[in-house]
């Protein structure tokens, strides 16, 4: 993968030099938030760096720092201090247009609530990224039946999210995630709202995506079940890294090399051949 | 992507169908309430004009000093050459001369003794050779009994006095006033027809008879207290009676107590300001609806962009910038203000055309009322009426979203995002 490859006709500034491989290079990041005259620091000099086809997690209790950093990665926050260096673009450095530009045609982000939007149907909600991105409507089509297919929801197309369970959500939101091939794709707390069998399903949908399409993605999260499934695990406490292993392959769905086309649906619907 | 979004607006009733009701309730109201003043104002200065003080009236210059008294001994004399003269100069005006007198009418029996009295308030017009003057009046739709006068000494009297006085159609009644010299002067008249005017001050006691009756009553030959001016088109125009009025007394002796001047309405009867206050109705209504309705929907815009900061952070996580989110946000309210204002001026015109053609009685609120104006108001449809609504209706629409939608740049890109979450 190209990441240093300049971003929609030069709106985005130049790239800057990263490590081969690298997708995200975290250096001394510091973060402050004001409260009143003083401030209080959530990030304290964090360095981390993910490469592609990471499947990732930000570990940690409640305000430990892993939703803030899981912020400025995807370029809704900036660093009080130090740089954090996405697909070769300087967070601290992007003006807003650029940093939604960045958001637009590289990163995804799959929320604990789903969110989607209830006035659209299912394939409405896919096809938002693409409206964005200006895709003519023959090739949205395409990719979004495609995207449809590999979360296994192609017979819901129609459906509005009030009509889907909390799984079904969870997956339209990973396909309106994924339909614009994203290089990195941020899941702040995917699975807080889903039983366990779901959560499973969401889980072994976004393996098989990451191993498929090689996207890099990064969790921020303390569900024990996504945390069977990461193959790296970083521990933050009290806005620093305590704790960064790597592990290797293991997960409760066994072999993963399933194809994504045609068969999946009914592998995923199965609850992962568990 | 416009489509897009306004198929979501479109399904989001909180979002479309409530706003395009309260931009179409106020817009309806800004056009009720336009057309309903110009109807209420304009029919209140033509009540006024045709009555009383015509478009532009022209008496003497002591006639016009003490013009409340009526005082006849200081009429015009000479009226047929003043009109003709009047008609070639200012062809734009329609000159007709009045006397307006006061007096009592009395109600013999059968022995000619007094049977019945009443003070009168009378008004001498051309009724015998055209009904230009009963059509101006709208003596018409006023004509209760009998009819209108067809032969000299026949009368109209007000149906409240008929009914008080216990007169009948036909009966001899003696009107006693004083003539144009000073001298008592007494006239039979007989009863053709009364009239009900809908409006309190003359329904209590007028009568009218045709100008000839009223001049050998009162005796005033080839004499009137005034000549009355209408315009041809049947409505004031204030710029145009200024013009006509300076252009008339400009060539007349200031000096001289009986030599003519002409006054245009807006200096009768207090007139000015009704009539100022009728040409800047539009500009006051407008004004005060733009503010009103500018912060009604800049409430519900901030209700319905707190509720969408949700779905603003979603939109700012898959890509859209803030100006991008905040420029939709226009376009929705562009939209929503010219759907509800389209809906609502249509209805707007249908109540105003209701209320113009049917009228709201008010008769009974003013029954001791002395102020010339009909007791049946009515609204009136001008062209102002199809675009007044457009304004507020787009212009406040727009500007409450563009109030409500600064929030989102006051919000950090973080802070909108967590309301995600929340």
């Amino acid at each position: 993968m190209n990441t240093n490859k300049k971003l929609n006709n030069g709106v985005l500034p130049s790239t800057i030099e990263v490590g081969e491989d690298s997708i995200v290079e975290i250096k001394n990041l510091v973060k402050n938030f004001p409260i009143g005259n003083d401030f209080f620091t959530a990030l304290k000099g964090i360095n981390l760096t993910f490469t592609e086809g990471e499947f990732a997690g930000l570990v940690g209790p409640s305000g430990s720092g892993k939703t803030t950093l899981l912020n400025i990665i995807g370029s809704l926050d900036v660093p009080s201090d130090g740089d954090v260096i996405v697909l070769s673009h300087s967070i601290s450095n992007l003006t807003q247009k650029q940093a939604a530009q960045l958001r637009k045609e590289k990163l995804g982000f799959i929320f604990q609530n789903y969110n989607l939007l209830p006035v659209y149907t299912v394939y409405e909600n896919v096809e938002f990224p693409l409206l964005l991105l200006d895709i003519g409507a023959d090739e949205r089509k395409k990719r979004i039946l495609e995207t449809l297919e590999w979360v296994g929801l192609s017979d819901k197309i129609r459906s509005r999210p009030s009509q889907l369970s909390g799984g079904e959500c969870q997956r339209v939101a990973i396909a309106r995630a994924m339909v614009k091939r994203p290089s990195l794709v941020l899941a702040d707390e995917p699975t807080a709202n889903l039983d366990s069998e779901n959560s499973h399903n969401v889980l072994q949908t976004m393996v098989k995506l990451n191993r498929e399409l090689k996207t890099s993605f990064i969790f921020a999260t303390h569900d024990e079940k996504v945390i069977g499934y990461l193959r790296r695990i970083i521990r933050l406490e009290d806005g620093k890294v305590v704790d960064d292993t790597t592990k290797p392959p293991k997960s409760p769905m066994g072999d993963l090399n399933i194809p994504l086309t045609n068969t999946y649906a009914s592998d995923t619907n199965l609850g992962g051949a568990l | 992507m416009l489509k897009f979004l306004f198929k979501g607006l479109i399904r989001d009733r909180s979002r479309s169908l409530l706003p395009v009701i309260v931009v179409m309730m106020g817009v309806m109201i800004t056009v009720l309430l336009q057309s309903y003043m110009t109807g209420a104002l304009g029919d209140s200065i033509e009540t006024t004009a045709n009555f009383t003080t015509g478009h532009v009236k022209v008496m003497t210059r002591a006639y016009s000093k003490n013009m409340s008294q009526l005082p006849i001994d200081l009429a015009i004399m000479n009226v047929d050459t003043l009109k003709k003269s009047l008609q070639t100069r200012f062809p734009a005006i329609d000159g007709t001369e009045r006397i307006q007198f006061g007096g009592m009418l009395d109600a013999p029996d059968q022995n000619g003794e007094t049977r019945a009295q009443g003070n009168v308030a009378g008004i001498g017009i051309d009724m015998l050779n055209s009904t230009r003057e009963i059509d101006r009046m709208n003596l018409s739709s006023n004509l209760v009994s009998g009819k209108f006068p067809v032969t000299k000494g026949e009368i109209m009297v007000s149906d409240e006095l008929f009914r008080k006085m216990k007169l009948k159609i036909g009966d001899e009644v003696t009107l006693i006033s004083g003539s144009m010299y000073g001298e008592m002067s007494m006239y039979n008249f007989r009863i053709s027809g009364t009239l009900k005017f809908g409006i309190p001050y003359l329904d209590r006691g007028t009568i009218i008879a045709d100008i000839a009756d009223v001049q050998a009553a009162l005796n005033m030959e080839n004499a009137a207290g005034e000549i009355l001016g209408f315009f041809k088109n049947q409505y004031y125009n204030n710029q145009t009676a200024t013009t006509i009025a300076k252009a008339f007394n400009a060539g007349e002796d200031t000096n001289d107590e009986f030599a003519p001047v002409m006054l245009p309405l807006c200096d009768m009867n207090g007139m000015g300001y009704i009539v100022a206050y009728s040409e800047n109705i539009q500009g006051i209504i407008l004004l005060i609806f733009i503010i009103a309705m500018s912060i009604v929907l800049w409430n519900a815009g901030l209700i319905g962009g707190l509720r969408r900061y949700g779905e603003f952070g979603l939109r700012l996580a898959i890509g859209e910038s803030k100006n991008e989110i905040y420029r939709t946000m226009i376009a929705e309210a562009f939209l929503i203000g010219v759907i509800g204002t389209i809906f609502g001026v249509i209805l707007g015109l249908f109540l105003s055309w209701l209320l113009q053609k049917y009228g709201f009685n008010v008769g009974e609120m003013m029954k001791d009322s002395t102020i010339l104006m009909p007791t049946v108001l009515r609204a009136r449809i001008t062209a102002a009426s199809y675009y007044i609504g457009f304004i507020p209706g787009i212009l406040s629409t727009v500007i409450g979203a563009m109030l409500a939608g600064i929030g989102i740049y006051k919000r950090q890109t973080a802070n909108l995002f967590k309301e995600l979450e929340s």
